[in-house]
């Protein structure tokens, strides 16, 4: 055991399982490696809950997996993460534990970001990779240890609502990351917990620093942790060799402007890698992976009131035709609109006004006005 | 809490005095090569260490080879006796080998590996044919495998390939200091000893050779080590392995007995909580057992078992303590989801029957939660 830890003087804790005494209470922390969920670590344990930090072990960090990229592997999966948070650990004295998940999340996550990106559609693999392999099986082991709840380092918050535990935004709006988290269920919220949701970023590398976590300067990793670097046609072209294939580049009333080498990397709303040399600037504005074909045009085609989303995870209540706030993207502020429940986990979303990056494959948050969330889908379908 | 460590596969904990023969030796600062009398003391160390470790496995001092440990042993003698093979030769390693033998020699392009079967034995008639065809040169087969326990019959393949006129390594890091292992008996042509499988400090083993066969050096440079491993050596660590191995010659007997004991009360344990047992009808060493309850991954076991204090492993470790399927039980014949329950259980000469109990209570209240 190293020093004895304590909370900084003033600072209150959040009740982890309310009306259950800190010494009672077992929660299992998600690690990985970085500031944010290390800082959980430390204020569960200094708050004398019962601390378990499991750390998943997502992707192969090997040299001959990674060709030419030894240099861009300080991002969630790599190994030195994992020593991180079992350093960590051991300055706070609690047990940790590898979870090796690499060929689930091959499955999972890194097959289905392949599979549509080759569709033409622009995936969102975090949200894959919490809803299929963070929380399913971080609940499973959660449960298997005899753990009461599993903390993360996500910025949301919870709140009750008519009885039902819920997700609602950060107090921090700019960290808010509701938007990766519109899979999770019902029941997997109610053993969550997010000791951050209140605090800014500032905040918690302060805490970290308190603590004396080694981490606590730890640059934040902005790539998606299997695509070292943003090159995203890379990890395609190694997972599907033959599946990207060079087309046309055209306008909506089909004249042929220019060649791509790929349709992968093309997003509805992307300015870059169009042709130049018209009026006015151009954007994708329709990626058609059966025909290897990207469409462009002005930004006036990429607006966009309807469209339909899949596998409609719905927290909240549902209303028939009900105002919601809707996110149409991870850093999208927001858009006024009404969601129609279809069957089958459809439904299909009309805005007040066009929005000009509604991009198939990425999901459609739903919230209050308050900031709670309300459930979500995958953006599939554009009308109009 | 109290915990009780059922992981001595891994590592074993000091035997008596073993710490504070290195913490002496530490202060012995001289270069074991060099001509003064501080050098002298140094080198009186190292060959003190060298005829201990040689008076335990019944070789001359000259025989054994220190290196940093099993996995540079196992590396010297696939990569040096190896290089001596004439071109077209192959070598050979079992299914069963620990990766610092199945990867050195895939490395060198071999990864055709003898067959094992769900006993935990190895394919005799197979590796037979292979000799008969006249194209090996190195056969390597370790003598206790290090996940199940069970015990090649070295001797009698060892007889195969020297008839064959084939070289033949054995791995006896988790046999010597546990069963009784007699180099010139065995009769092969090299042998890796590990010093912290049998109470001694970790980063020391030696590779035990037969004096007329050939090996190239891995380390080159000052000679050391008869030309085998150059580089000074490292006096404390050598220090403690040899008492470690003066040690268990010492208490062999008594040592094993109790290392039996401790099994029967184990697997009795283990029997009635209703658990398999891996390869349970092959020979096998006294420490190891291999455990699995169908259902249950061995990842969650562990994880329960050490937050009730009980210390016990799945397979072999791998450098970031993750888990995964193990190869070996794969070898053997296991499907992807068996071969990742098995829990290992191992036990040393400072095992109680309390600790059993520990493991015991442990085994109990894990899988009443799994």
């Amino acid at each position: 055991m190293g020093k004895v830890l304590s909370l900084p003087d003033g600072f209150v804790m959040p009740e982890l399982v309310p009306g259950k005494l800190p010494c009672d209470v077992t929660v299992v922390v998600a690690m990985s490696g970085g500031v944010d969920s290390s800082t959980v670590a430390a204020m569960c344990a200094a708050a004398g809950y019962n601390t378990v930090g499991v750390t998943l072990q997502l992707w192969d960090y090997s040299p001959e997996s990674n060709p030419g990229k030894p240099k861009e592997f300080g991002t969630c999966c790599a190994l030195d993460d994992v020593y991180d948070a079992r350093r960590v650990c051991a300055a706070l004295g609690i047990p940790h534990y590898v979870l090796n998940m690499e060929s689930a999340f091959k499955e999972a996550v890194v097959d289905d970001f392949v599979a549509t990106y080759l569709a033409g559609a622009t995936p969102i693999p975090c949200v894959r990779c919490n809803q299929r392999i963070k929380f399913k099986e971080l609940m499973a082991k959660t449960k298997a240890l005899g753990a009461d709840v599993l903390a993360t380092g996500h910025y949301v918050q919870k709140a009750m609502v008519g009885g039902k535990a819920v997700l609602k935004a950060a107090a921090d709006l700019k960290k808010d990351q509701t938007y990766y988290l519109f899979a999770t269920l019902q029941e997997e919220i109610e053993r969550l917990v997010f000791p951050l949701g209140a605090m800014t970023k500032p905040d918690v590398r302060a805490l970290a620093a308190h603590f004396g976590l080694h981490v606590s300067g730890k640059k934040d990793s902005f790539d998606i942790c299997f695509v070292p670097g943003g090159d995203y046609r890379a990890v395609v072209k190694r997972f599907a060799p033959e599946a990207d294939k060079p087309g046309d580049i055209c306008l909506e009333d089909g004249t042929v402007v220019g060649r791509h080498d790929g349709i992968v990397g093309f997003t509805v709303g992307q300015r870059k890698g169009v042709p130049g040399g018209f009026p006015v600037p151009m954007y994708v504005v329709r990626v058609d992976a059966e025909a290897s074909r990207v469409v462009i045009g002005p930004r006036a085609s990429l607006g966009r009131r309807i469209f339909t989303v899949k596998d409609l995870n719905w927290l909240g209540d549902s209303v028939d035709d009900m105002r919601v706030r809707v996110k149409v993207r991870a850093q999208h502020g927001g858009a006024e609109g009404v969601v129609r429940f279809l069957e089958g986990g459809w439904a299909e979303v009309v805005l007040d006004m066009p929005e000009d990056q509604v991009a198939p494959g990425q999901a459609a948050v739903f919230y209050t006005e308050e900031g709670v969330m309300l459930g979500g889908g995958w953006i599939t379908g554009l009308r109009d | 809490m109290a915990r009780a460590y059922f992981d001595h596969a891994a590592s074993s904990p000091l035997r008596p005095g073993v710490g504070a023969a290195v913490v002496r030796a530490l202060e012995v600062f001289g270069n074991a090569s060099s001509v003064h009398r501080e050098g002298q003391e140094a080198r009186a160390l190292v060959e003190d260490a060298r005829r201990q470790v040689a008076a335990l496995v019944g070789v001359h001092a000259g025989q054994v080879v220190f290196t940093s440990g099993g996995t540079e042993a196992n590396n010297l003698a696939i990569r040096g006796l190896g290089a001596t093979m004439a071109p077209g030769k192959r070598l050979l390693v079992s299914s069963l080998e620990h990766p610092c033998v199945r990867a050195t020699a895939g490395a060198l392009g071999f990864t055709e590996v003898i067959p094992a079967s769900k006993g935990g034995g190895l394919d005799m008639p197979w590796l037979e044919a292979e000799l008969a065809k006249g194209d090996v040169g190195v056969v390597s087969v370790m003598m206790v495998n290090n996940e199940t326990g069970a015990v090649q019959p070295v001797a009698a393949m060892a007889r195969m390939a020297k008839a064959a006129g084939v070289f033949f390594h054995t791995d006896a890091v988790q046999a010597v200091g546990h069963i009784p292992v007699d180099f010139a008996a065995l009769g092969v042509d090299a042998m890796t000893v590990s010093s912290h499988k049998l109470g001694g400090p970790k980063g020391v083993g030696a590779l035990i050779v037969r004096p007329d066969v050939p090996m190239e050096a891995l380390m080159t440079g000052g000679g050391q080590e008869r030309n085998r491993r150059a580089g000074t050596e490292d006096v404390p660590a050598l220090a403690g392995f040899g008492l470690a191995c003066a040690l268990v010659s010492e208490h062999f007997k008594a040592d094993f007995e109790h290392m039996m004991a401790v099994r029967r009360l184990v697997l009795d344990g283990v029997r009635a909580l209703g658990l398999d047992i891996i390869a349970e009808a092959a020979p096998k060493a006294p420490h190891i057992l291999l455990v699995r309850k169908p259902g249950v991954k061995a990842e969650d076991l562990v994880m329960a078992l050490d937050m009730r204090g009980v210390a016990v492993s799945q397979g072999s470790a791998c450098s970031s303590g993750r888990s995964e399927p193990s190869k070996v039980l794969l070898a053997m014949g296991f499907d992807e989801i068996s071969a990742a329950e098995g829990v290992r259980l191992s036990w040393g000469v400072s095992t109680t029957f309390a600790d059993v109990d520990i493991l015991l209570g442990g085994l109990k209240s894990a899988l009443g939660v799994l």
